[in-house]
């Protein structure tokens, strides 16, 4: 492996301050990207700095959110009582991120941060209408994730925690890849009230919210004449962009009918 | 970097460079060659190993991530002579062929069934999604993970 220093901050300001603005230095979460990427070479930062000291994990229910810290482990939000209870759906998504082994390290910051197209949580964000809060500023989801591999976050800043509405009614329904288990179309479908939110992820380049669908209420039962864009829609070994526009519509009506 | 490391019970100082993985260290520096290393890329399983209880891919972590931490390996398992109630049944349901893979398996199905009392079959296969292995076919390793969890409680329990 490329040689790196290491250290670990102790808090969200020494973090921040360990940075500098080469960009040489990368913030270390739980290590199931980087680390990997690092090895095969796809990325070659000269530090890390570990958050693993600086208080970044934790969850806190309030009259109509939720707040996961950045450093929260899959594992965790997966097996918190009080995610159960105000978001079943939350808690169902990150219990089958990957395996127990990377749900025991990867963390909510990391993978939001990451913004891979194929991860489960920005579908989650986007469907619950999430605030990504930063050491610097506020994003809302939508306007977070914004190309492959690709977020609103500058070089440096750091994703503190994320921010999630709680919800009426929640349901995520994913087409899984079956040796990585990523999604190949994953789709969090939310109700508030009467109004329905849809937030699809691993059919394009980033996760988007499928507005048009939403129109159409909770009872709909059926969306094959309702308007996808797929000019951002992935095409790989796995599915075709096609294939992948077929799996949004039968996924999102799956999502819904659970409401 | 210096790091602090039990593993096993036993307290270790190490002097490592910073890009050291945990797997390199227990199987380098304290020559505890029971974990293996097959894929080397966060898929396989053959290198999980308990990190303060939980289980990881110690191919997929730093040493330097587990500075401070209790580590525990299949060598730290056994009781002397008598071998960990899911060993045992890895043993006596012929769950293992080449027996690469079966270290990280047994580390693996020792957290699963420690965090889920009265695992079912379903959850089993479920919870070893991150080990794979190239001989059995997964039945008898289904079997034993069963067995040897209701050992575990058995043995909790008397
Ligand atoms: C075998 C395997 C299967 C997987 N399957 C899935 C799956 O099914 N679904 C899925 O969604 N994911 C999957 N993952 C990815 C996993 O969820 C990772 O945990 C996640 O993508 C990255 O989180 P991490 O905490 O490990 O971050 P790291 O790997 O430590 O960091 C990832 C990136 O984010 C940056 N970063 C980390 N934290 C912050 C922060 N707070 N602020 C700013 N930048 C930060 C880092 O600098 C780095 O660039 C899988 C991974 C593996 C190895
Ligand atoms: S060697 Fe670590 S997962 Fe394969
Ligand atoms: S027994 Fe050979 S890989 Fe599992």
């Amino acid at each position: 492996m490329n040689e790196f220093s290491y250290s670990r901050a102790t808090s969200l300001r020494d973090a921040v301050r360990s940075q500098d603005k080469s960009g040489k230095a990368k913030y270390l979460a739980g290590g199931q990207t980087l680390l990997p990427s690092i090895k095969q070479l796809l990325d070659a930062p000269e530090r890390l700095i570990d958050l693993s000291g600086a208080g970044l994990d934790g969850i806190e229910v309030g009259r109509k959110t939720i707040t996961i810290g950045a450093m929260t482990r899959h594992a965790d939000v997966a097996a918190s009582a009080q995610v159960r209870e105000a978001i079943p759906a939350l808690a169902d998504l990150a219990g089958r991120i990957g395996d127990a082994q990377v749900r025991n390290r990867g963390t909510i910051g990391g993978s939001v941060a990451n913004s891979d197209p194929a991860a489960d949580y920005p579908a989650a964000l986007i469907g619950l209408c999430a605030i990504v809060h930063t050491n610097a500023r506020k994003i809302p989801a939508e306007k977070f994730f914004v190309g492959l591999f690709q977020n609103a976050l500058k070089s440096g800043e750091l994703i503190t925690k994320v921010e999630f509405e709680i919800p009426t009614g929640a349901a995520y329904e994913k087409f899984a890849n079956p040796a990585s288990r990523y999604a190949i179309v994953g789709v969090f479908a939310a109700s508030f009230d009467h109004v329905m939110r849809i937030g699809v992820t691993g059919a394009a380049h980033f996760a988007f919210r499928w507005a048009e669908a939403e129109g159409h209420g909770l009872g709909v039962k059926d969306l094959s004449n309702v308007s996808l864009d797929q000019s951002r829609f992935n095409s790989d070994l796995y599915a075709s962009a096609t294939y992948r526009a077929h799996l949004v519509r039968v996924l999102t009506l799956r999502a819904v009918s659970r409401l | 970097m210096q790091i602090r490391l039990t593993v096993n019970n036993t307290a270790h100082q190490l002097d490592v460079p910073d890009n050291t993985l945990l797997v390199e260290v227990l199987r380098g520096e304290l020559a505890l060659t029971g974990t293996h290393i097959g894929c080397d890329t966060s898929q396989c399983g053959a290198c999980v190993v308990h990190v303060d209880g939980r289980s990881v891919k110690s191919c997929t972590m730093l040493a330097a991530q587990a500075d401070g931490q209790e580590v525990t390996t299949i060598e730290g398992l056994a009781d002397g002579e008598s071998l960990h109630p899911m060993q045992e049944a890895f043993k006596n349901c012929h769950a293992l062929q080449c027996g690469f893979c079966t270290p990280g398996m047994i580390m693996s199905a020792i957290d699963l069934a420690q965090r889920s009392p009265g695992l079912t079959e379903a959850e089993v296969r479920r919870g070893l999604e991150g080990n794979i292995c190239r001989c059995t076919g997964y039945q008898n390793i289904v079997k034993a993970v069963l067995a040897g969890a209701s050992g575990m409680k058995a043995a909790a329990t008397s």
